[in-house]
């Protein structure tokens, strides 16, 4: 477990690349520009998204690092999806972890679209201290946490339950989204941790051109996100927390994948000064139907 | 330990997975039938919505489009319907207003399985529908799965 390539970036993107291979059909994705923020829209029912996301952050008082996570993303029904997360990282000059797994669910609240559209976010993690993924910061998460060598800092295990409430609007366009968070540690138990991410994002153009291409307008979206801690119950406020602002883009391409890029910004001392970020996902139609058809035994 | 929860992980998850997909599979047998009864909770002031594209061969074009890579997965390369979703070449789609199909389109019929899909900005949801509208009803005796 000690080095787990998994979770390297040529053998995520080579996991792609088989499972493109095996595709047994495409759907253009219409996915956000967020690395952070979720919004309200779950992913279609019985489809499959795969994504590998990849951050670079820069550390003072220790050494630079790449963290990377695949996801695999479920559309259980219309109003839940399921998800997994497989977390590694690099430190540079030092060695390769597996740092742990997520599961996390997302349910639908309301039925029709609301002026605010609520969706409640659950996940259970199991990773390491070695973590970097920086996905979720919480409590008095800062940049000094993750100068600790990974030999030492992959002995600690936290076991956490995390909350979020994603409340997300479109308007003009325009999405809004944003998600304040909980989590609960569970094992070493600890005090309740809180934390936030906003954005705002839009695609390029509003209406669709009548043809096929990979660089019309409406293939790319563009926003910002913030995403910071806001400590816990024991010592709540925002002294020892780290914030951060990233723009974000997206590029959906007609050929069902989508390419996200994202610099973040630390906006404060106890915050990595980047926080560089890049994604791929592709999204599979008919997974779920397949897997169905294999566990009642139909051709 | 930590490789002891990797594969009870994903054991739950393919759980899951089966789980949705037998629940799904009641539902279908539970209801043989698709209706079109979402059509007639549309509220009045959606219903008498007007296109602001009717009339545009561009919005044709581009909803034929967006059709191909959003809704044909499940309601049929024509629109014919499928396992999944009902047929929409039927007079109860095609003569209901542009303000209702948008209204559909916007909220989903999240318990049966439709996405909402304003996450599709306004203009394209428009464009779906004024592609919609252009296609052939289907005669009686061909139209599958319409109640």
């Amino acid at each position: 477990m000690g080095r787990f390539l998994f979770l390297s970036i040529p053998a995520g993107l080579f996991f792609l690349f088989i499972m493109v291979l095996a595709a047994p059909s495409r759907l253009e994705a219409q996915e956000s520009p967020y690395m952070v923020t979720y919004d309200h829209y779950l992913e279609e029912p019985g489809n499959l998204e795969v994504e590998y996301f990849s951050t670079l952050g820069t550390q003072r008082g220790g050494h630079d690092f790449h963290a990377g996570w695949l996801e695999l993303e479920y559309g259980a029904t219309a109003w839940w999806t399921t998800e997994l997360y497989l977390d590694g990282q690099t430190t540079f000059h030092d060695s390769t972890v597996f740092t742990g797994f997520r599961w996390e669910n997302r349910f639908r609240l309301l039925q029709c679209e609301h002026f605010i559209n609520p969706v409640l976010y659950i996940e259970y993690e199991q990773i390491s201290e070695a973590d970097k993924i920086v996905k979720e910061v919480e409590g008095h998460d800062v940049e000094g946490d993750h100068a600790v060598p990974n030999a030492i800092a992959r002995q600690g295990h936290n076991h956490e339950l995390e909350l979020k409430l994603l409340l997300s609007k479109n308007f003009k366009g325009w999405n809004v989204a944003v998600n304040p968070l909980a989590t609960k540690p569970l094992l070493p138990s600890g005090p309740w941790e809180f934390g936030y991410a906003v954005g705002a994002s839009r695609p390029l153009a509003l209406k669709a051109s009548a043809q096929k291409c990979n660089f019309c307008r409406e293939n790319f979206s563009a926003g910002v996100e913030m995403y910071g801690d806001l400590g816990d119950t024991v010592s709540p406020g925002l002294h020892e927390t780290s914030h951060y602002l990233a723009p974000v883009a997206a590029w959906n391409l007609p050929s069902g994948w989508t390419f996200r890029v994202s610099p973040g910004f630390g906006l404060n001392d106890n915050s990595h000064r980047l926080l560089m970020r890049w994604g791929v996902s592709r999204e599979f139609t008919g997974f779920g139907d397949t897997l169905g058809k294999l566990f009642r035994g139909r051709p | 330990m930590k490789a002891a929860f990797l594969p009870v992980g994903a054991l739950l998850l393919a759980a899951v997975v089966a789980l949705a997909q037998n629940d799904t599979a009641r539902a279908r047998s539970a209801d043989s039938h698709f209706d079109y009864a979402e059509l007639a909770k549309a509220p009045e002031k959606a219903r008498s919505r007007h296109n602001p594209l009717a009339g545009d061969d561009t919005a044709v074009a581009g909803g034929k489009k967006l059709f191909e890579q959003h809704c044909a997965e499940c309601h049929g390369a024509a629109g014919e319907g499928g396992k999944k979703a009902p047929s929409l070449i039927v007079p109860e789609v095609q003569q209901a207003s542009p303000g209702t199909l948008f209204w559909v389109l916007t909220n989903g019929v999240v318990r049966r399985g439709m996405p909402v899909w304003s996450k599709l900005p306004e203009a394209q949801r428009w464009e779906l529908v004024t592609y919609l509208q252009t296609l052939k009803i289907e005669s009686p005796a061909t139209v599958t799965g319409a109640k």
